[in-house]
């Protein structure tokens, strides 16, 4: 089942053709508060990768007059992760009024987009789809004559994949390096300019109209009852058919591997999988074949649904070299401000590069395992942990690989 | 020093955003499409126009990857080179661009067309692998795909 990606709606036309708005005309004759419960009743929870439940989220900024801020996350850059940007090409209207509605919803007057700066294209849709809002008298003072004022601006980042996390995100809109701050205060209370601030992904706010329009309760019936609703995954590596893929949540794995990827590659066997971007823990084909794709059967297996940036892996792909690549990226990204992972990334990505050179001793895959283990949850951000979390998983499942290392024999590498 | 383009257009950037601070990325891209990269001597410039310290805006260039503080090409070509364009064949998309441009990393080509920088994840790991050349995608690329890209680019 598709809601999203059901029909390409590029521009105003066709999406008001096709039911659009009609969400945003619904919900300004509710009160702000029905619309937050509307939303609390659907279940939905964030598509960025925390999965924090959306409803609960706008439920927490204060009940008051002062100014309130609505930011959407286009930041879109944990590895494997490219499922937002089709939302843009397919249905960017559908983020629009999300944020009109989250808008309403919190009381909100101004929202940003914060867009990743590869996405020169995608910010520039962005840009015209606001304008057609504007246009046809969805976005700006008086919203349908409902005394209801928004305005969405577009602020554009410039390579930092930190700048996709929350505080981050907002120190960036603030026209700062993008450092993440240290909570609480939480957003909700503290956000962009002080300002109580609610930040979405993309894929979240642009499930809020079909809410809206279906009903929470029909919403949370989609999917499984934890785990409600459609999600949307991209996925990369080796299979016949990679791409970006709306399902209803609970699909197996194995059906999805099979029906709508269509199998791996001729002459590739699948060794691992990545489920939700490159920061969770990686789980085996075997593994893989016994999950379903949604939040709690992938939180059983020991990993998580993240972003949905499925990164499949075959058997000619070294591990050591998979997470060589990962722990260079998070090295690279780490903005300095915690010892322990300022230090830890360092380290474990020289570790890697020596192990993967040959140049190491069995002792230091101990070592590699427990400088992950030390950095976890000891940071501002969970950056530390999205690396330590593959690190863990890799060398608890691989070890083999990484001995072969030491022993030069890996039979991949040398090809 | 900071081009004709940016001095008569930084006021209405600015005012596009409610507080002056949103505004200093879209000045720097502007200052970059100007003049290729962006000087010390551009910041100080951009300092007294819209009256920032140095200092941050210097700390905010130096932050993010997508502003040059040297010259590049005139394609300055971006490679991604994570995971999944790793296991999709980035390794022979660089290795085509230093043997076929003469150049390495950072390193602009003598013609001054080209300069390559390797890159994280593009957000586009379906169609891997993935180089951006300026503003533009080029996805599910091979080498022979970039000859042709790169033999179009000269004769422009
Ligand atoms: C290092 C890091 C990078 C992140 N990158 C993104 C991102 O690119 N896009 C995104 O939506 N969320 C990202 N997040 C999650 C956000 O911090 C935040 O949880 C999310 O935007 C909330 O929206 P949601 O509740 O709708 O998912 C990132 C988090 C961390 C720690
Ligand atoms: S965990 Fe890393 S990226 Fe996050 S705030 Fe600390 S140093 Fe910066
Ligand atoms: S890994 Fe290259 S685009 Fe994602």
């Amino acid at each position: 089942m598709k809601i999203i990606l059901e029909k390409e709606l590029f521009d105003i036309k066709t999406y008001i053709t096709n039911g659009g708005y009609n969400a945003i005309k619904k919900a300004l004759t509710m009160t702000p508060q029905s619309v937050i419960d509307e939303v609390k009743k659907s279940n939905l929870r964030g598509r960025g990768g925390a999965g924090f439940p959306t409803g609960l989220k706008w439920s927490f900024i204060p009940k008051d007059k002062s100014q309130k801020y609505v930011v959407c996350n286009s930041d879109e850059s944990e590895p494997g992760t490219f499922k937002d940007r089709e939302i843009i090409h397919k249905n960017p209207h559908s983020i629009i009024e999300g944020m009109i509605i989250a808008g309403y919803a919190i009381g909100a007057t101004k929202g940003y987009i914060y867009i990743r700066g590869e996405f020169v294209r995608e910010a520039r849709i962005i840009e015209k789809t606001i304008y057609e809002a504007k246009e046809s008298g969805y976005l700006g003072k008086n919203i349908l004559n409902s005394g209801f004022d928004f305005d969405i601006t577009v602020v554009r980042g410039a390579g930092a994949y930190i700048c996709g996390e929350e505080t981050a995100l907002l120190e960036s809109i603030e026209g700062k390096q993008g450092k993440p701050r240290i909570k609480p205060p939480f957003p909700a209370t503290k956000g962009l300019f002080s300002s109580p601030t609610v930040i979405n992904n993309v894929e979240t706010l642009a499930a809020v109209p079909y809410i809206m329009i279906m009903g929470g309760e029909k919403y949370s019936r989609i999917g499984k009852e934890k785990s409600s609703g459609t999600k949307l995954f991209s996925v990369s590596g080796p299979v016949n058919k990679p791409g970006v893929y709306e399902i209803e949540l609970g699909l197996s794995f194995k059906d999805f591997l099979e029906n709508y990827l269509m199998g791996m590659k001729d002459g590739v066997k699948l060794k691992a999988v990545i489920v939700g971007g490159s920061s969770v823990p990686v789980i085996t084909a075997d593994e893989a074949m016994k999950v379903n794709l949604d939040y709690e059967s992938l939180s059983q297996a020991g990993t998580m649904l993240g972003s949905g940036g499925m990164i499949i892996i075959g058997d000619n792909q070294c591990m050591v070299e998979a997470l060589y690549i990962l722990a260079r990226f998070y090295h690279h990204e780490s903005c300095g401000q915690c010892t322990p992972c300022r230090e830890g990334t360092g380290w474990i990505y020289k570790l890697l590069s020596e192990i993967l050179s040959g140049k190491c001793k069995e002792k230091d895959i101990d070592l590699l395992y427990e400088i992950a283990e030390n950095m976890m949850g000891r940071t501002i951000c969970p950056l530390a942990d999205a690396l330590s979390m593959p690190v863990m998983s890799f060398v608890k499942k691989f070890r083999n690989e990484f001995d072969k290392h030491i022993e030069g024999s890996c039979e991949i590498c040398q090809r | 020093m900071l081009g004709e383009k940016i001095k008569k257009n930084y006021k209405s950037i600015v005012e596009k955003f409610e507080k002056k601070e949103s505004a200093l990325i879209s000045l720097l891209y502007e200052i970059q499409k100007e003049n290729n990269y962006i000087s010390d001597g551009d910041i100080s410039e951009l300092s007294s126009l819209i009256d920032m310290p140095y200092s941050r805006i210097k700390s905010v260039l130096t932050f993010y990857t997508m502003f040059n503080q040297k010259k590049t090409g005139k394609y300055h070509i971006q490679v991604c080179r994570n995971l999944s364009c790793s296991m999709s064949g980035a390794r022979n998309i660089i290795n085509f661009i230093k043997e076929n441009l003469k150049i390495n990393e950072h390193e602009v080509s003598d013609d001054g067309l080209f300069s390559y920088t390797t890159v994280e994840c593009l957000g586009a790991c379906g169609s891997s692998p993935v180089v951006m050349i300026n503003d533009t995608y080029y996805e599910n690329m091979d080498e022979k795909k970039l000859r042709e890209l790169i033999d179009k680019l000269r004769k422009e």
